[in-house]
């Protein structure tokens, strides 16, 4: 009895504490009370003449009982605590921050724990006790206590859902362990009934995972082997997935992306998302197409996908996502990658989607943090969902480029300038618009109309410099001037991603960049490369490499064909195309370089003339659907009318003809719409035409 | 009258619509049906069915391919005097794999398959938009001017 009180006397800070934190718990109230008073009083009992006899012996046993089995799992967890926390810091110093990994980990440790309470002590406390320490790790705290209450008592702690688990274990690494360990021990009692028999430790990450793939369509668990790996989760390997489950029955794809979303498509960041009156739509990212009907830019919704854990044992197989993963490191002779968690995947036909990066300017990365905070480099939908925001907040913003990419956000920000009072300036270094792709006298008409969606055009601008200044950016330009704007969005370009050539072994492309592949886009036996970062050899044209989305769908499925035993070489030309407001409007394919002399036929126009005319007259001919892609041209037209045309020098629609050794090599058609075919067929014979203009009849230009 | 203009390398010509009234006398080479790296319609040049098919969509390739794949295959050859009566089971099994996944079918139609596997269902659908989002044109293609000519033209011609 007397061991008993000196024993008793040792915890009586930590009962008392956890007490405390009992009655904090309104649930349990009842318990507590019932039970912390008697302990007190029992301490002093416990010395008397004889007390009550039998019912004080068994309680003494009990609370005994309790004693020891705390204090020996406060000892298995201070030492479980050290070697956690010692992998803890391995870990983290080895990679990146990625919570979801931490849950496996941390998980994992959880079974040793739950293994070391095999006391049948009735919790003094409750479960909930436990969230209540890691209160002093404040990211922990929010997100456990709701969660704790409305888990009680059973299986709750280790299928929790992982957000939960993870500040549990989270914590006792970062503090001393004795002021948890009272009150886990009467939590893990509680627990203890079912996680032991439910839940040894292999069958954990599974119950994690499932409870993760619930939430969330990323899994912990990285499969080991893939017959099919797609590195890259954008359109290239999407079009590829589908094709290669279309032509191999029940084949099984993994899709390894280091980005957090799905596969989704890009044109509509910077077109149609825009134009949306959805206030919400940096959240549902549903677009308006061309038919009035809606869809989310994802290409499918998650419940397509199948985990990747069940990939290996889905009976008709699927196409599973693996997000936030890097492949770092290829090994070609062993058939297998490594991503940036040091797991490692085999495969047996792989393909390299990995797409590109925004180029930055020089002078931008040079200028300093301050600068570069104040600068968007826009590819992704972070981007959008940022430069969404920024536009709403900022006075001015400057966008440098004048390529597809700057020229349609400067359209889609113009017309948010109309109603917001937004100054939207775009400026670069030719002499109009989409000067690289138009022929000059087409590219400065398109800039006299990108200048009516409300933008301020400086053209042939140069940038020296940029200076932050009063939190406002000032670019100095080559020639004096000076612009002073809020916020700067750099459309200069894609560097492709070719970052596993050197591991891999592969050729790279030192013209255009890229990967080099051959005309079946294969790079090596067993890798095939598709979208932004191909450079292929193209049958017709040469070699190129081309940052369309039709072309990396034509691509995509042309690689997945070829990994499924096709050997088609690319043929099927892909086209292009470009809105730059209602009024300007033209699709194009092949090679279409502002360098190559050209021959322009063109209608006399009048007002129909017009993508937003095109789309609303035709029914289901819309080029969107003809095409690769849905556009929606704008639905709010508040521009002024094209003028009814007799002027020589306006350029309403027409054809024109890219020739290279008196080949046409390229076509754009100029407000003309659902022609594509022709223009393909023209460009696959690849003839020499001695008369263009009769070339130019087939399309029936003046025709709608 | 047209009118014509060259302004450095690029030559410019405005036509009216009378200029254009006239045929084309530009000549274009005849396609081949059975070029094998030309992209295929629906139905292969050998019967078979082209799974890979834009105008499919996703149907071949989600969650539910392997049924689709059964049913369709089953319609296509069936020889029956009503095309596909024998095929109603898979049809079925079909429609209840694609029940499953109401995301990525929507029910608002009964889901028989018809020989566009996309117009079936004509409503906001899954598989026709997204269909539309990676058809690229080859459906459009057997329509462009080509004659049903076999020569075997298909040589490729120096550019």
């Amino acid at each position: 009895m007397l061991k008993c009180r000196t024993v008793w006397k040792k915890l009586a800070p930590l009962a008392r504490s956890s007490s405390t934190l009992c009655r904090q718990n309104v649930k349990r109230t009842g318990l507590n009370n019932g039970r912390i008073p008697t302990c007190v009083p029992a301490a002093n009992m416990s010395t008397g003449p004889g007390g009550l006899g039998g019912d004080n012996l068994k309680y003494t046993i009990m609370v005994g009982a309790a004693c020891v089995g705390s204090l020996t799992y406060a000892y298995f967890l201070l030492k479980g605590d050290q070697k956690r926390y010692q992998e803890r810091i391995e870990e983290i110093t080895t990679r990146s921050q990625r919570s979801s990994k931490e849950e496996a980990a941390t998980v994992q440790s959880e079974p040793p724990a739950v293994e070391a309470t095999q006391t049948e002590a009735v919790p003094e406390s409750v479960p909930e006790a436990a969230p209540s320490p890691e209160e002093p790790s404040p990211p922990a705290a929010p997100a456990e206590e709701p969660a704790a209450p409305a888990e009680a008592a059973a299986p709750s702690e280790t299928t929790a859902p992982p957000p939960a688990d993870e500040p549990v274990v989270e914590a006792p690494p970062e503090e001393a362990a004795t002021p948890v360990a009272a009150p886990v021990v009467e939590e893990e009692p509680a627990a203890a009934a079912e996680t032991p028999t439910a839940e040894p430790p292999e069958p954990q990450p599974e119950v994690v995972a499932e409870s993760a793939a619930d939430s969330t369509p990323a899994s912990l668990k990285v499969p080991s082997h893939s017959p099919y790996l797609l590195i890259g989760g954008g359109t290239a390997s999407f079009a590829a997935a589908r094709s290669i489950r279309a032509r191999d029955p029940g084949a099984r794809v993994l899709i390894v992306t280091d980005e957090p979303d799905l596969p989704y498509m890009r044109p509509p960041l910077s077109k149609e998302l825009w134009f949306s009156d959805d206030p919400s739509v940096t959240e549902t990212l549903r677009f308006k197409q061309w038919n009035g009907k809606e869809r989310s830019i994802y290409f499918q919704p998650p419940s397509f996908y199948i985990n990747s854990e069940e990939l290996a044992s889905a009976e008709n197989g699927g196409v599973a996502v693996l997000t936030g993963k890097k492949v770092v490191h290829m090994d070609v002779r062993g058939n297998k990658v490594k991503l940036d968690d040091d797991t490692e995947i085999s495969y047996d036909k792989c393909l390299i989607a990995t797409g590109g990066v925004p180029r930055n300017l020089q002078v931008i990365e040079r200028a300093g943090e301050e600068v570069m905070k104040k600068t968007t480099l826009f590819r992704k939908i972070e981007d959008f969902k940022s430069l969404d925001n920024v536009s709403r907040n900022a006075k001015s913003i400057t966008i440098i480029g004048g390529g597809f990419l700057g020229s349609e956000l400067a359209c889609a920000l113009g017309r948010r300038s109309t109603e917001s009072g937004l100054e939207v300036i775009q400026m670069f270094p030719e002499k109009g618009n989409m000067g690289k792709v138009l022929p000059e006298y087409l590219s400065n008409w398109t800039t006299e109309k990108v200048k009516r969606e409300g933008v301020k055009v400086i053209a042939e601008a140069l940038v020296k410099s940029v200076t932050c200044k009063d939190d406002k950016l000032e670019i100095h330009l080559k020639d004096g001037r000076l612009v002073k704007t809020d916020h700067i969005v750099a459309a200069v370009g894609l560097e492709p991603n070719v970052d596993l050539a050197k591991s891999a072994g592969l050729e790279v492309d030192s013209d255009f960049g890229g990967y080099r592949v051959n005309a079946e886009l294969q790079a090596r036996s067993n890798i095939w490369v598709a979208g932004d970062a191909a450079c292929f050899y193209d049958i017709r044209l040469g070699r190129r490499r081309v940052e369309h989305h039709d072309h990396a769908v034509v691509s995509g499925r042309l690689a997945g064909e070829n990994m499924t035993g096709a050997s088609k070489p690319y043929w099927h030309q892909s086209m292009f195309w470009s809105d730059l407001g209602p009024d300007v409007g033209y699709e194009a394919i092949g090679i279409v370089d502002s360098s190559l002399p050209t021959v322009g036929v063109f209608a006399k126009a009048t007002a129909k003339d017009t993508p937003k005319a095109a789309t609303e007259k035709s029914g289901t001919g819309i080029r969107s659907e003809s095409e690769t892609e849905d556009t929606a041209t704008s639905p709010v037209a508040s521009v002024t009318p094209l003028p009814p045309v007799a002027h020589k020098d306006d350029y309403g629609k027409g054809v024109i003809f890219y020739l290279r050794d008196k080949v046409v090599v390229g076509i754009i058609l100029w407000n003309v719409f659902n022609r594509m075919p022709i223009a393909r067929k023209i460009i696959k014979d690849g003839e020499e035409h001695a008369d263009l203009n009769e070339v130019a009849k087939l399309f029936n230009i003046h025709e709608d | 009258m047209s009118y014509c203009r060259q302004e450095g390398k690029d030559r410019i010509i405005f036509v009216t619509k009378e200029d254009h009234d006239t045929p084309s006398n530009a000549e274009l080479i005849a396609d081949d049906p059975n070029d094998p790296y030309e992209e295929q319609g629906l139905i292969l040049p050998n019967g078979d069915i082209n799974w890979n098919c834009p105008c499919l969509g996703g149907m071949a390739s989600g969650p539910c391919g392997s049924q689709f794949k059964e049913a369709f295959s089953c319609f296509h050859y069936s020889k029956e005097e009503v095309k596909g009566s024998e095929c109603i089971d898979n049809f079925r099994n079909m429609q209840e794999c694609m029940q499953r996944y109401p995301e990525l079918y929507p029910q608002e139609e009964d889901k028989e398959s018809s020989s566009q596997g996309e117009s079936s269902s004509g409503s906001d659908s899954a598989a026709p938009s997204d269909n539309s989002a990676l058809i690229s044109e080859s459906d459009s293609t057997p329509a462009a001017a080509s004659s049903d000519s076999t020569s075997p033209t298909d040589s490729q011609i120096a550019s």
